[in-house]
């Protein structure tokens, strides 16, 4: 099997995120970045897949030369290489990076499936995978707990994760799935693995190699700002002034 | 003058409220770029959703119905939707931010070559000039956002959006006949999560249980009473799906799960990280029982009750049943 993985760098979700003095940019000024928690899971159903069925797993990032560092880590996980479309991240939105994931799967030949995260957890935008999808033509699994292929059939059972339950889909392949958190648990890179890393392909594409001419962003950022803080804090000193507060003052009894 | 087309969200023939919102939404562009709403119905007998969705005045409700769109699945779907806009002369199409439209909503953008506004909290902007609010970074950050495309595709974040109020009046209804077409995706099974109460995103008071709890099945011990005094909803943090196979993953709140804005939020054993915080900080009055002082939930709740949560939840819900009579 061949299988594609759509792995992106973030800043690490658990940092605070600050605006910069003029509001026009997260900044970066010493925050630390890590691969998106989804794409991990994302590269491990990919991983496991691979141990069950042979194959290559390929990464897919898009961005400037200074992610590769989380290349690197996606690698050490277990990727056999990797491909880096040179692009700053400002001159992307969803439609865009969707497109040139296309116009990779294409050049890439003989996939089996795109695994992309459900979510970037700095956009969180939730449309990639499914961008790529149509813009392919093929069937989409997305919020993926649970995947299983049945590579004879041709065909991949995969439980998502929806609001009101969980659903179970068929999808011929090649296919885009998304993943979700419980998909799996990622796996750590040894040391061994770290050093392997290094060794392994990068290669770099621009959007001419991809022959896209349409850069063209369909959804602009006109200016960010920090939500409202709210005022909390209160503390009550017993049930009773809580039971009271909520009936008298918040009136939400 | 624009025309807008809303998708309304709909289970097994039963309308999710949820589409009221996105209606809202619709109504408040109308009223910035001129023109109308149409709806768009699909499914497999969806007449109940259709008269449910009469009296808000959409100039017209357009029904895709039958057995090949009985299952949700993307790739029918999308394109029923884009004959939908393209019969309603659409160029601007809504729908919620729920797991249905997240999964519908970039498919049909695509197909229309629009760009696609994920989670719409607000609108912003002058007059025709529409701008978009939508938050980044777990709600960390709210972007004002701009669609260049003639055509634009949003996802409404229904817990901000009041649901559209009727306005009398009967809209005609028309059936259109889509070829649902082939795909390469089938429906297997549903497991649906039972559940007596109100849902999560649609219920007036919401009560979440953390780590704290302990396990699974001193979770619903806890949490069943308080939501029986309540009348609530019950939600929960990743930390308790994840690990807890007694709570359905669907119960999930915050950034990567539902988001909820109730009138009453109560926050049991819940630490309160930014992830779940994403999902419920815009909640009327939040109320934090913790037993850690230093939880950063108290930041944000009305009321804190720095307390053992075993301890004090009898006598809370006791006096709760009080106190609502
Ligand atoms: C990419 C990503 C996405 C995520 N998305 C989400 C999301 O959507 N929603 C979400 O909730 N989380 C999400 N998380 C996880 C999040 O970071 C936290 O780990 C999680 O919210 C913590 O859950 P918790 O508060 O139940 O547990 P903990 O942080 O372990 O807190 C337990 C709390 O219970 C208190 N406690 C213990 N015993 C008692 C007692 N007897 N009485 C009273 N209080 C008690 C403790 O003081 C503590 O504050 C995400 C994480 C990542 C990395
Ligand atoms: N710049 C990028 N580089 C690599 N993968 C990306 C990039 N942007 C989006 N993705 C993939 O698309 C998924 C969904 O992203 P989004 O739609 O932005 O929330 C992510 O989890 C990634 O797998």
């Amino acid at each position: 099997m061949k299988i594609l993985v759509a792995f992106k760098r973030v800043i690490d979700p658990d940092a605070r995120i600050k605006l910069t003095a003029d509001k026009t940019a997260v900044d970066t000024e010493s925050v630390e970045y890590k691969a998106n928690p989804f794409c991990e899971n994302a590269l491990e159903e990919a991983l496991r897949l691979k141990e069950e069925h042979d194959g290559e797993v390929v990464l897919v990032s898009l961005g400037g030369e200074d992610i590769t560092q989380t290349i690197r880590a996606g690698l050490a996980m277990g990727a056999d290489r990797a491909v880096r479309v040179e692009i700053e991240d400002k001159a992307l939105d969803s439609d865009l990076a969707a497109r040139i994931f296309a116009a990779v799967y294409k050049e890439e030949e003989d996939v089996d499936l795109f695994i992309f995260g459900k979510q970037a957890v700095d956009g969180d935008n939730n449309q990639v995978g499914q961008l790529t999808a149509q813009y392919l033509g093929l069937p989409q699994a997305c919020f993926a707990s649970e995947v299983e292929v049945d590579e004879d059939a041709g065909e991949a059972t995969v439980t998502r994760e929806v609001d009101g339950g969980l659903e179970t889909l068929a999808v011929k392949l090649p296919a885009v799935i998304t993943a979700d958190l419980r998909l799996n648990t990622p796996r750590y890179a040894k040391l061994p693995d770290i050093m392997k890393a290094r060794k392994k392909e990068i290669e770099e594409l621009d959007l001419d190699d991809l022959e896209i001419e349409d850069t063209a962003l369909k959804i602009e950022v006109v200016s960010l700002e920090e939500p409202p803080k709210r005022k909390g804090g209160e503390i009550v000193g017993s049930v009773d002034a809580l039971v009271e507060k909520l009936k008298n003052e918040a009136r939400a009894l | 003058m624009a025309k807008i087309l809303v998708i309304a969200e709909q289970v097994d023939g039963a309308l999710k409220k949820g589409t009221l919102s996105a209606i809202n939404l619709a109504q408040q562009i109308a009223a910035r770029v001129g023109g109308g709403f149409d709806v768009g119905v699909i499914g497999s007998g969806v007449d109940g959703v259709v008269s449910g969705l009469q009296g808000f005045g959409a100039g017209a409700i357009y029904k895709v119905d039958g057995g090949g769109f009985a299952h949700y699945l993307a790739e029918p779907y999308t394109v029923a939707v884009k004959a939908l806009a393209e019969k309603s002369g659409a160029s601007f199409v809504i729908s919620t931010a729920g797991t249905f439209g997240k999964d519908l909503l970039p498919r049909v953008a695509a197909a229309l070559g629009a760009g696609m506004v994920a989670d719409c909290t607000a609108l912003a902007g002058d007059g025709a000039d529409l701008l978009y609010k939508r938050p980044m970074y777990a709600g960390n950050v709210i972007a004002t956002v701009r669609a260049k495309t003639p055509k634009v595709v949003i996802s409404v974040r229904t817990a901000e959006f009041d649901a559209a109020s009727p306005s009398g009046g009967q809209s005609p209804v028309e059936t259109v006949s889509v070829e649902a077409g082939g795909g390469g995706a089938r429906f297997v099974s549903f497991d649906g999560t039972e559940s007596e109460r109100p849902e999560l995103t649609e219920a007036d008071i919401v009560v979440s249980g953390g780590r704290g709890l302990k396990d699974g099945k001193t979770f619903w011990e806890v949490m069943n009473p308080l939501a029986d005094a309540l009348g609530a909803a019950i939600g929960a943090t990743r930390a308790v799906v994840d690990s807890w196979e007694e709570v359905p993953n669907d119960m999930q709140v915050g950034q990567t799960g539902k988001v909820v804005a109730p009138k009453l939020y109560v926050a049991v054993a819940i630490s309160g990280a930014i992830q779940h915080l994403a999902g419920m900080k815009n909640s009327k009055t939040i109320v934090a029982i913790n037993k850690d002082p230093d939880a950063p939930i108290f930041q944000i709740a009305d009321y804190g009750l720095v307390a053992d949560a075993f301890a004090v939840l009898p006598e809370f819900i006791q006096k709760v049943k009080a106190a609502r009579g």
